[in-house]
């Protein structure tokens, strides 16, 4: 899925510490900032980029009611319906000693499909490439990329980084979707190498 | 010296030494790097040689049939069913840690919940071989699921709690597996991105799902991962529940009581820790991770063992006691004959399950014994055989005098290849273990980073401006403002 290339000024911190305020100012500028790539979780770094909160949870309750009505309806359906058994005389709609399994259905309806949410949204998958603005993003710095647009100053955001704190500043043209890659190889979307 | 998050001083460290976010990733990650060494080798063959030896017993059980175990009519559960509850309370302690202690917010689980959840995958697999081939004609073993079948459908019994089982088993494996490969993709994505070899890169880049570290990626991580745990703190309770309701639901005296449930997670969490033990204390000294696995985490992890030990002791003298208070002579025949009473067949296994699980964990009320790494070895292995023995004992006591004197069954001692069966469930862990850490962040790297600037040692000494100052005035100008 190509999001289009664009172009970019990425600055790279080696402090969570000096990237709060980099960011807040770089907010207040005015600049838009693409992404921060952190190599863990800052909290409330998301906050700091006015990034909205996740929905993520409700999607997973919704996965779990969802395991719940499947089990709790399947069991009655073949215990009063499809083939009533007799189990020592006892009720075929048997609810307490379903209780069980409904449980086990509701976790794992809601843990596949949350897991399966999470790698669509974030777009995870094996064999996935994107472009990494710095490899060491995922090792000790924190990597901010601003995305530039035809009214942008690029020095002058270079020189704002660069008071931020940034300790490697330059400029990139990256591809901002994911493409079907190995990460062995230099590869370039098909369309480009095309020509299209 | 924004953005700290207080920790007090007084709090041991959680990563021992001068460390940066660089030396961490360095430090674990390194060994997966290197060619591994010859211990590994030998470890490894060793490991894959019982592993054959299982398949080969495995495959006289599925070629003879069940009468290759020394199982009779009175005895239809022996080592076998022992095994399964044995293997699936040890993969108890791996959810404990990545999920109730994320909950609890407990720091030191950062260190050791890697190799904990990779244990407890390995162990769940292990444990489903057990009631698989016990089926004796395995290749029906698919008439357990739920499918629309050409016999009616004829379907399975959901009142079953070996149907419950199933499901139980069948949740947690998968369940575990997301939990752990969520938590593996960061990591994976670092290995990827220091890899000097081709044929690295492109390994790591498959298995890390082309992870870039974004913002709003990990705020969906971190969302993802509590949720997961929020999950799987009770369904890890029902598993062993389920485990337990194999024997509680019937009727023969032993089994039919109502303290199962809680009792058998108090000892799946016991033995689970011991086992984390006995695997962490050899990869912490051969991969050289003594500052990230510290002898604070070990001594926490002691400090589990001690509180579940004594809860599993408490069970056992409760069980014991409602067994006479009850008044039902079956009952009370099966735990002061079959059991306690030393001279009878068994009563052997009963003592020593006893001394194990309550008497030896007692040692770990003293700090000195809880610090001490021989120790803990040792105690983690006693703690294993004892809760091995709490199975077997159940298991068999129990029914090998059944209701009819007549039937009572022979000393029942297990065949070689029902040993060679259990020992091949081990060679499936270990081949499986020495892979991981082989190939695999044995410690969660981006964890490990974000409790360094509160928990690491070399950070530690900048909270003395903090303790002088009011902790809330900290609070207010250092952690809100600056978000």
């Amino acid at each position: 899925m190509a999001g289009g290339i664009k172009k970019f000024v990425v600055g790279s911190f080696d402090d969570e510490a000096v990237l709060f305020p980099a960011v807040k100012n770089v907010r207040k500028a005015g600049y838009k900032i693409h992404d921060v790539y952190t190599p863990f979780p800052v909290h409330g770094l998301d906050h700091a980029m006015g990034l909205r909160e996740t929905s993520l949870h409700t999607a997973g309750f919704i996965y779990a009611i969802t395991g719940t009505t499947t089990a709790l309806s399947f069991m009655s359906w073949v215990f009063t319906k499809d083939w009533p058994l007799n189990i020592g005389g006892k009720p075929h709609f048997a609810l307490p000693a379903w209780i069980p399994i409904t449980f086990e259905l509701t976790v794992l309806f809601s843990a596949v499909g949350m897991v399966l949410t999470f790698c669509y949204l974030c777009q995870l998958s094996p064999f996935v490439k994107k472009h990494h603005f710095h490899a060491r993003a995922t090792d000790d710095l924190f990597v901010m990329a601003i995305e530039c647009t035809d009214k942008t100053n690029d020095a002058e955001v270079q020189t704002f980084l660069e008071k931020a704190g940034a300790k490697e500043i330059n400029i990139q043209h990256a591809e901002t979707g994911w493409w079907i890659g190995r990460y062995d190889r230099e590869q370039k979307l098909y369309r480009e190498e095309k020509g299209y | 010296m924004s953005l700290l998050k207080y920790e007090s001083q007084q709090r041991e460290p959680l990563v021992d030494g001068n460390k940066d976010y660089h030396q961490v990733t360095e430090d674990i990650i390194s060994p997966i790097e290197m060619k591994p060494s010859k211990l590994w080798y030998v470890g490894f063959y060793i490991s894959v040689g019982l592993l054959l030896f299982g398949a080969y017993s495995v495959y006289r059980e599925v070629t003879y049939g069940i009468g290759q175990w020394n199982l009779n009519k009175t005895i239809g559960w022996g080592w076998d069913i022992t095994n399964f509850v044995w293997w699936v309370g040890i993969g108890h302690a791996g959810t404990l840690i990545s999920a109730i202690l994320l909950l609890f917010r407990q720091g030191w689980r950062t260190g050791v919940n890697r190799a904990a959840e990779a244990m407890t995958i390995f162990a769940v697999m292990c444990a489903g071989q057990f009631p698989i081939w016990h089926m004796g004609r395995v290749w029906m073993a698919f008439f357990v699921l739920p499918y629309p079948n050409t016999r009616g459908p004829l379907w399975v019994n959901f009142n079953s709690p070996l149907l419950w089982d199933v499901f139980a088993i069948s949740t947690y494996f998968t369940v575990s597996l997301l939990f752990w490969y969520s938590g593996l993709l960061p990591d994976m994505a670092t290995v990827r991105d220091r890899a000097k070899t081709k044929f690295r890169k492109m390994m790591y880049g498959v298995a890390s799902f082309g992870w870039t570290g974004s913002t709003k990626h990990w705020q969906r991580h971190e969302s993802l991962s509590l949720v997961l745990a929020g999950l799987s703190t009770p369904l890890v309770l029902s598993v062993h529940t389920i485990v337990s309701f194999d024997f509680a639901t019937s009727v023969v005296p032993g089994w039919h009581t109502t303290i199962f449930p809680p009792y058998f997670v108090a000892g799946a969490i016991f033995s689970g820790f011991a086992m984390v033990q006995t695997l962490l204390i050899v990869v912490r000294k051969v991969m050289g991770l003594q500052d990230y696995i510290t002898l604070g985490h070990i001594e926490a992890m002691n400090k589990v063992i001690v509180l579940t030990g004594s809860i599993v002791g408490c069970a056992y003298l409760t069980e014991l006691f409602i067994a006479w208070y009850g008044q039902n002579p079956y009952e009370w025949y099966a735990f002061s004959q079959n059991r306690a009473n030393l001279f009878s067949p068994y009563g052997w296994s009963y003592w020593l399950m006893m001394f194990c699980n309550v008497v030896s964990p007692q040692l770990f009320w003293s700090r000195k014994l809880r610090r001490n790494i021989t120790v803990t070895f040792f105690m983690s292995i006693v703690v294993n055989i004892g809760m091995w023995y709490e199975r077997f004992v159940i298991i068999v006591t129990s029914i090998y005098r059944d209701f009819l004197p007549s039937s009572w069954s022979t000393y029942y001692s297990p065949s070689i290849w029902e040993i060679g069966f259990y020992l091949g469930t081990f060679g499936l862990f270990f081949t499986c273990f020495f892979l991981f850490a082989k190939y695999f962040p044995v410690i969660a790297v981006a964890e490990i980073k974000s409790i360094l600037k509160t928990s690491g040692e070399s950070y530690k000494a900048k909270m003395t401006d903090i303790e002088k100052s009011d902790a809330e005035k900290f609070y207010v100008e250092e952690v809100e403002h600056a978000h």
